[in-house]
């Protein structure tokens, strides 16, 4: 199971309260985890990721086990803290505008 | 007894403003979709239920909302924006090629006669429809596929195609217009265009006659009168009477031309509002004093409104998409300043009161008048 925290508007989006919890087959990276919550929220689909081009939207963060995977490829395996459970993959909105 | 609903898109939010006949006492819902910018809501002519709105930002991109009930209660819709094969490019500021690139949707023009179609003008500019309801976008390739595309160079505000209009007497003819390429007409629903740009004047671009380049703002029309269209340009007020085959300028006693929004009365083809703006630079209204110019001849002659407005100390601008008629009997004239003020007028401008005062700085006004 991967948690993942949102920040807040997407969260509203997704009328999630807190963590989303997903089941992601193998071993779990940004895309297959992005792939799994925008199947259980398609709402959410274009939020993170351009539609087109599936690259993070440049003021979207993934942080994990107080990491910057941001700038990872969308393929690299997750950290094991992340692909076990025992750390959420934090979608955060980066500092930006007022 | 009949009323109106204002559907305001602000930087952060939308606001929903209802009110009886008389439009003195208003019921105020919002900010839905708090914290992100609203660029337009709009509600079907063919269901006043069925709304949509235009919602963003920079961090999460675009997504479209719709609500079957008035704006009480709203849902995602599709989001996808995908030009049609090879985007392309145009101007970038410097001049070089720069590829298409979807950033947003300005405007939303649901069609006349059906709830679930529903246009889409997008930045960098191109037209998508939707047939169901908002569902799926798909886009109408032949504007930005015209010759000159490539030669489309954008605004300070980017390129945005913002205006859409809907003839009701020539079903298949539409007129958009696009910041900076100018002012474009379909005869067959959206599948070919043309410029229609001959008349305008820019001293902005290198032939100041050319036949697209020109910072078009904002166009209107009185559905009783399509052939007669009025243009806000970047500089100058102008009136075509041949549905866009030619333009002539009617700024005439206007204290500056330049400006964003312009309006046609709901009963009146001839009377049209705009909200002059000192300059290009000084987005603010000339003297600190916010003042709505209405022509009751079409243009040239005009007459400054100011009864309820503030006169001195005013520095707001009124964007192009934020301002909007009513067709009460007696003409409601809205519109909204980036300084988060709602002004509404019951008797075509003589008398203005403000709705809300304190608001994000408002992109957008629309009012829906309900039986």
């Amino acid at each position: 199971m991967i948690r993942v925290v949102l920040p807040v508007h997407l969260r509203t989006l997704a009328q999630v309260g807190g963590e989303v919890q997903l089941d992601v087959a193998g071993t779990p990276t940004q895309r297959s985890v992005l792939d799994a919550l925008e199947a259980s929220y398609p709402q959410l689909r274009g939020t993170t990721r351009d539609h087109v081009t599936r690259r993070r939207r440049p003021f979207i963060r993934f942080f994990a086990c107080e990491r910057d995977l941001s700038n990872e490829s969308p393929d690299t395996p997750l950290p094991e803290e992340v692909a076990k459970g025992d750390e959420p993959l934090l979608v955060v909105g980066a500092m930006a505008g007022g | 007894m009949s009323g109106v609903r204002v559907l305001v898109g602000t930087r952060k939010g939308a606001f929903v403003m209802t009110a009886d006949g008389k439009r003195d006492q208003w019921d105020i819902t919002g900010p839905h979709f708090g914290g992100w910018e609203i660029y337009h809501v709009k509600g079907s002519p063919a269901d006043p239920d069925r709304l949509y709105a235009s919602q963003s930002t920079g961090w999460f991109g675009q997504l479209i909302q719709r609500s079957d009930d008035g704006g009480k209660s709203w849902e995602p819709v599709g989001n996808e924006f995908a030009y049609e094969g090879v985007p392309g490019t145009h101007l970038w500021y410097d001049g070089t090629p720069h590829p298409w690139e979807f950033k947003r949707v300005w405007d939303l023009e649901p069609a006349l006669d059906d709830p679930d179609t529903v246009y889409a003008g997008v930045e960098d500019a191109a037209l998508f429809r939707s047939t169901d309801g908002g569902k799926s976008w798909q886009e109408l390739s032949g504007l930005r596929t015209h010759p000159s595309a490539s030669s489309w160079q954008l605004g300070a505000g980017g390129m945005c195609l913002h205006t859409v209009i809907l003839d009701r007497a020539n079903p298949g003819r539409m007129f958009i217009a696009i910041s900076a390429a100018g002012a474009f007409r379909s005869d067959d629903a959206g599948k070919t265009w043309r410029p229609i740009n001959h008349g305008l004047k820019s001293a902005q671009i290198p032939n100041p006659e050319a036949e697209v380049g020109h910072c078009v703002h904002r166009i209107a029309m009185h559905p009783d009168r399509p052939n007669k269209l009025f243009m806000q340009k970047h500089w100058d007020v102008m009136r075509s009477d041949d549905a866009g085959e030619s333009w002539h300028e009617v700024s005439g006693n206007l204290p500056t031309d330049f400006g964003f929004p312009i309006d046609v009365h709901a009963h009146e083809p001839d009377t049209v509002f705009v909200v002059p703006i000192k300059s290009d630079s000084e987005h603010y209204p000339p003297d600190g004093k916010l003042r709505v110019y209405r022509s009751r001849t079409g243009g040239d002659d005009w007459q400054e409104l100011t009864n309820g407005l503030p006169q001195r100390d005013c520095y707001v601008n009124v964007l192009r998409d934020a301002m909007a008629v009513d067709s009460l009997d007696s003409c409601g004239v809205y519109f909204g300043t980036t300084g988060g003020q709602v002004y509404c007028s019951s008797d075509s401008g003589d008398h203005w009161a403000a709705i809300a005062r304190d608001l994000p700085s408002v992109l957008s006004v629309e009012v829906q008048t309900l039986a």
